[in-house]
């Protein structure tokens, strides 16, 4: 996989999947629920973010419900990975599935302004911030994960399964 | 070397004798269950995947609850791609408006979620069948179109956790307040990836309810899956409603557990968890003066017929505060049928609540009780995050159906003691 570059945005702890994406958007297309990521906690974040963005979260990031949107509408914003201290369990499982790289990555949180750059090497396990120079060790994502990801989602791996099964 | 509940049931279903805490295994389904919101997105992936059959028509559960009976034209469009997708597949399994209710009440009433069974939803609640001594756990739409295609799914083995509760509950404290207690103890990621086995003299002394609610918002404090042993409570609620035979598993006295922690509730008071996190937790008594606008009782954690006879008892005679909103949600029909039958929907109506047919529509700020900015809500529900019940600067405070039903008498956040003596 290719070093993804972008500016960092800094959220605190326990970001919940309603603060990503409001239950209000749930049958609404991911690209009208893009429109108002974060609307909640932080209004005009959509209006800032650009392609290839980081997140550097603190722990839990993604707690609460299993909506896939909420990864999706991160990816569909132009969200290039998530960095956090830890995540909720069905936040990460379906970022992986979606294609949007998720790094657990101690310490990160506190060392990041936002706007300061950060570079981050998936298959190293390796986060960067360009800015004040520093540098993290991520935990490594699984063989399997980082074959997810680079497929761009679980979808090609399934729609290869499913081609065995026939 | 001893083995959990939680660890001989993913055994099983991996065809393996046994397996250890952080491995990785492929896992068969008994039940793949999602709703109107997730669905949609399951079916879409599913049909990505060049599926083109459900691995088995007696084993998918659609359950069209969120924003059902649709409140826009988007959900009456999922609503009816899902009602299509079933009626193609032939879903034994599907409900329609009207036999629909709330799915984490719902599935354990039409006895289709067992003990020793492992049971996969679009929809984070799924961990509630813990309560019945399964492994069960929620995921997103495009891991559900797996499981509904294959009957198989990926999962990590948990470490478990045990959590002990000692003493005897006091008059109105319920399973509610246990895993606010709880969750107010070790935080929201207290428990992040683990398994919560829950065990001691209070569950044992717990009602079946008492347990789905416990069980229900495991995730709440992180966890993969929550869980109960079988024992002759649930032997009894299962026996007039099981469609299958099941198999009830026990942890071995040797088990091992990376976390065990002991509670004494003896002492233990009502609960509330006050905005905006579920571990944000005080009793009662340290409350303060906190006036409301809307009481939501019911939802997939409090919507069972005993949290129906809590607020019933409480309701009875006596009015809803004026300035206050008061929306029962029970979990099914056949609870609200019951409801009729024992004259609770008469109490509630004179006393001034209404009595919603089942949704999730508040829980999650979709509708039937959206709120405003500056208004404060008591609610059953499980979640109290910023903006979870509708505007970002509405506040949700989390209690049991006592404290609630209490609450919407005296319009302000209340012990149910105040109110009824004792």
């Amino acid at each position: 996989m290719e070093l993804l570059k972008g500016r960092g945005w800094n959220f605190g702890d326990n970001m919940d999947t309603d603060a990503i994406v409001s239950g209000r958007f749930l049958d609404a297309p991911v690209e009208e629920a893009a429109r108002h990521v974060f609307e909640s906690i932080r209004p005009g974040f959509v209006d800032e973010v650009r392609e290839g963005d980081v997140i550097v979260a603190g722990a839990n990031f993604g707690c609460g419900s299993s909506r896939e949107s909420a990864p999706e509408a991160l990816k569909t914003l132009g969200i290039g990975c998530v960095v956090a201290e830890s995540f909720g369990r069905i936040f990460f499982r379906n970022a992986i599935a979606i294609g949007l790289p998720a790094m657990v990555c101690a310490g990160v949180s506190e060392r990041f302004n936002d706007g300061d750059t950060a570079r981050v090497d998936v298959e190293k396990a390796t986060v960067e911030n360009l800015a004040s120079g520093s540098s993290f060790a991520a935990e490594p994502l699984s063989g399997e994960m980082l074959l997810i990801l680079e497929s761009g989602g679980i979808m090609e791996v399934l729609k290869s399964m499913m081609g065995e099964e026939r | 070397m001893g083995k959990t509940i939680t660890e001989k049931i993913l055994a099983w279903h991996a065809g393996r004798d046994e397996v250890r805490p952080g491995e990785l295994l492929g896992a068969r389904v008994d039940l793949a269950l999602a709703n109107d919101i997730t669905a949609p997105l399951a079916i879409e992936a599913f049909r990505a995947m060049g599926a083109e059959r459900v691995f088995d028509p007696s084993r998918v559960a659609l359950v069209p609850d969120h924003f059902a009976p649709a409140r826009d034209i988007p959900a009456a469009e999922n609503c009816a791609l899902i009602r299509d997708f079933a009626r193609q597949q032939g879903l034994e399994h599907y409900y329609e408006v009207g036999r629909v209710g709330i799915e984490h009440v719902l599935l354990p009433e039409e006895g289709l979620v067992l003990p020793g069974e492992l049971i996969v939803g679009a929809d984070s609640h799924t961990c509630t069948y813990g309560a019945l001594g399964a492994f069960s756990t929620g995921m997103g739409s495009t891991d559900l179109a797996m499981a509904m295609a294959l009957g198989e799914v990926w999962l990590r083995v948990p470490e478990s956790m045990r959590l002990r509760y000692e003493g005897e509950l006091k008059p109105w404290i319920g399973g509610k307040d246990l895993i606010l207690h709880t969750i107010g103890s070790i935080g929201v990621d207290g428990a992040r990836y683990r398994a919560m086995e829950f065990c001691g003299p209070a569950i044992d002394a717990l009602s079946m309810e008492g347990r789905f609610t416990m069980a229900n918002m495991a995730v709440e404090a992180g966890a993969k899956n929550g869980i109960f042993a079988v024992d002759a409570k649930t032997r009894a609620w299962l026996e007039k409603r099981a469609r299958r035979d099941y198999r009830a598993f026990e942890s071995d006295p040797d088990a091992v557990y990376e976390e065990e922690i002991t509670f004494d509730v003896g002492a233990l008071e009502p609960q509330v968890a006050f905005p905006h996190l579920p571990s944000n937790v005080r009793p009662i008594s340290q409350a303060g003066e906190v006036k409301i606008d809307q009481v939501v009782i019911g939802s997939c954690t409090n919507g069972w017929l005993e949290d129906m006879e809590t607020a019933a008892g409480i309701l009875e005679g006596r009015e809803v505060h004026p300035h206050v909103r008061t929306i029962i949600f029970p979990g099914t029909p056949r609870i609200k049928l019951e409801m009729i039958r024992r004259g609770w929907m008469e109490t509630f109506i004179r006393a001034g609540a209404v009595v919603s047919t089942p949704t999730c529509g508040p829980c999650l700020g979709g509708h039937m009780g959206v709120i405003a900015a500056g208004e404060r809500a008591v609610s059953t529900t499980n979640r109290n995050f910023v903006g979870r019940m509708g505007h970002k600067e509405g506040e949700v405070y989390l209690a049991g159906p006592a404290v609630a039903a209490a609450s919407a008498v005296t319009g302000r956040l209340t012990d149910p003691r105040e109110v009824m003596g004792g």
